[in-house]
């Protein structure tokens, strides 16, 4: 690599400009990455902080609305529970709401209906937990909105009132809206959209979305045990996709990201192409002078390689600063290591692919046109 | 057998009605030491002649020895190899890299491979007068220092054959005597054989064989 840093060093202003387009690719990368480990934070969060292996959901139920149109009852989580490989089975409801507190703060929340004591109860990191029918422990995010232990909020339709009683640790939230914990037969009441003590129809009274599982069963097992229960099961992972908007806003952000991998690997390609279309005299000279097709290589990926090393790092730390900023706002941001990493090193690696496409024209530059007519 | 020894080189390029006999019959043996000159009209063949020397042309005929190595027949990568260990060449002006001081283009050939006897850039730069630039790029230099520069650079990995072509194509007249003066002394210095290819009738005089080409044959001058 000895001439790769003299020519670094010398062609500052050329490098520097590739560099620095490089610099904003890796840039909007980390945003993007933040984004949408935002975006996924604010969509299941509430859902990835389950003690739960998976989900077992009405038979045939529509995957990417699941949480809002399966019902189960309760000798479904029966038949889970008895199965051997199953640690614990419990009940599960999930139901959006409106709502505001005393103070006139809206809230939206989605109410989880749990027993108090399975596992899936709620375990507050400050206040109590679901101490009678009107308690709700909520996601620590709703703090941030103003809302405190004590607080009654009020559901819109049904009236129906809940003091917060504890919060969670940290962010639980589903579909872009807090979490909220109550106890079952209060979920079932708030989804049949009656009041607290109202009874509810005929045939409402076990139901609930879902059986929420814990087990050591494989993919296999678990459509067995499918089978024999008549549900329809989806890991934890899997469930995700039926929170509100969750696939599409990952899978777009997933698109753009694609882009900017294509656009950087494009980018890396055309510099070096002209580069070493500049560089042919100068090529075909030393490849006159013995040197080998591995050494002009080496020297030439080992260049983009410099150059894709600085700028990604640039950028990610930039990235990060601004990153960190963004961060401290209501916008969906979160700066998570693992993604970002990934980034930079596929940003790095599809560079070098682009790069390479160009520089391996050199192994086509015959040394005999470093003879001759003057150039 | 030492020096560069060309026998019975035909060298036919293109193909079909329009093949151009480049190179006829030629002989040339070139001894250590010994600085040849090899003149003739345009298109008579001499860069052909420097290219075969050099294993950049394979011939369709005959052979090529450089200290006994013989060029025609190895693969590119062996042709490679035995370019950088017995070959340095001079090419006209403007061949330099660039990015690189003149002390690193110096350098830059002992990176091909490992030389373990490379000469010291400084020295040699003094040794062409071009000490005092030795921080200069090509940019900065003057044709003739180029061309010094350039010399010394082929000398740095101590050749056993240095192929020159055109030096002085660039240069005024007392610029071009200087350059070939200096190829003549360090040749006979260096103990290296020198074939040096030009078009330039006022050089000649340094060398001890002057060679004429015309059409593709090559002929002793007395
Ligand atoms: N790639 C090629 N294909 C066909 N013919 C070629 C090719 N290269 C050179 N020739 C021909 O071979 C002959 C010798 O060319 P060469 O370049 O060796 O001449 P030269 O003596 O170096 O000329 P000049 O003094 O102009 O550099 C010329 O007739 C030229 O047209
Ligand atoms: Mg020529």
């Amino acid at each position: 690599m000895f001439l790769a840093l003299r020519e670094l060093r010398f062609a500052k202003a050329r490098f520097g400009l590739m560099g620095a387009v490089i610099v904003l690719i890796a840039i909007l990368m980390v945003l993007l990455s933040g984004l949408s480990q935002g975006l996924v934070k604010d969509g299941v969060s509430g859902l990835q902080e389950l003690p739960v292996t998976s989900f077992a959901f009405e038979k045939d139920v529509q995957k990417d609305s699941a949480f809002t149109r399966s019902v189960v009852d309760a000798d479904t989580v029966e038949t889970w529970k008895s199965r051997d490989g199953v640690n614990d089975a419990a009940p599960f409801g999930l139901a959006l709401v409106n709502g505001a507190n005393q103070d006139g703060t809206q809230v939206d929340l989605a109410v989880i209906g749990v027993e108090p004591d399975s596992f899936v109860a709620p375990e507050p990191a400050e206040g109590e937990g679901l101490l009678d029918a009107n308690s709700v422990v909520l996601s620590a995010h709703a703090a941030d909105d103003g809302i405190a232990i004590g607080d009654v909020i009020t559901l819109e339709r049904t009236n129906v009132e809940l003091t917060v009683t504890g919060f969670l640790d940290g962010q639980h939230t589903f579909g872009h809206v807090d979490m909220g914990y109550v106890e079952l037969p209060t979920w079932q009441s708030i989804n049949a959209g009656l009041p607290l003590d109202a009874a509810l129809p005929e045939g409402k009274e076990g139901e609930f979305t879902a059986v929420a599982v814990k087990s050591e069963l494989d993919t296999d097992a678990l459509a067995t045990a499918d089978e024999e229960a008549g549900t329809t099961t989806m890991s934890l992972t899997e469930s995700y996709g039926a929170s509100p908007g969750y696939t599409a806003e990952t899978s777009t952000l997933l698109l753009i990201q694609v882009f900017l991998y294509a656009i950087c690997a494009l980018v890396a390609g055309a510099f070096f192409t002209v580069l070493t279309i500049h560089r042919k005299p100068e090529i075909a000279v030393m490849r006159a002078m013995g040197a080998s097709t591995g050494y002009l290589l080496r020297d030439g990926l080992g260049q983009a390689l410099i150059l894709l090393l600085a700028s990604v790092g640039l950028g990610v730390a930039i990235g990060c600063g601004v990153g960190g900023l963004l961060q401290t706002t209501a916008m969906p941001f979160a700066l998570v290591t693992g993604p970002i990493v990934l980034a930079a090193v596929l940003l790095i690696a599809l560079g070098l692919v682009g790069a390479a496409v160009a520089i391996v024209r050199i192994t086509r530059v015959d040394p005999l046109t470093a003879l001759g007519a003057n150039r | 057998m030492t020096g560069l020894q060309i026998t019975d080189v035909s060298l036919v390029l293109g193909d079909g009605d329009e093949s151009v006999t480049a190179l006829d019959h030629v002989n040339l043996s070139v001894a250590p030491g010994e600085f040849v000159a090899v003149v003739g009209p345009s298109g008579s063949g001499k860069s052909s002649l420097l290219a075969v020397a050099g294993g950049l042309s394979t011939p369709t005929s005959g052979s090529v020895t450089v200290d006994g190595h013989e060029l025609v027949g190895p693969n590119n990568r062996e042709l490679s190899r035995l370019r950088r260990e017995l070959i340095g060449f001079v090419f006209q002006s403007s061949n330099l890299v660039p990015a690189l001081t003149a002390v690193d283009q110096l350098r830059l050939p002992t990176t091909f491979g490992k030389f373990d006897d490379a000469r010291d850039p400084m020295e040699l730069l003094e040794q062409v007068q071009m000490a005092h630039k030795a921080k200069r790029r090509p940019h900065q230099l003057s044709g003739g220092e180029r061309q010094r520069v350039g010399i010394a650079r082929a000398l740095m990995t101590r050749p056993r054959v240095l192929l020159v072509d055109e030096p002085t194509a660039a240069l005024d007249r007392a610029r071009s005597q200087e350059v070939v003066e200096l190829l003549a002394k360090e040749t006979r210095e260096q103990g290296v054989a020198t074939v040096m290819v030009t078009h330039d009738h006022d050089v000649i005089k340094h060398a001890d064989t002057v060679y004429v080409m015309t059409d593709g044959r090559l002929e002793k001058q007395d």
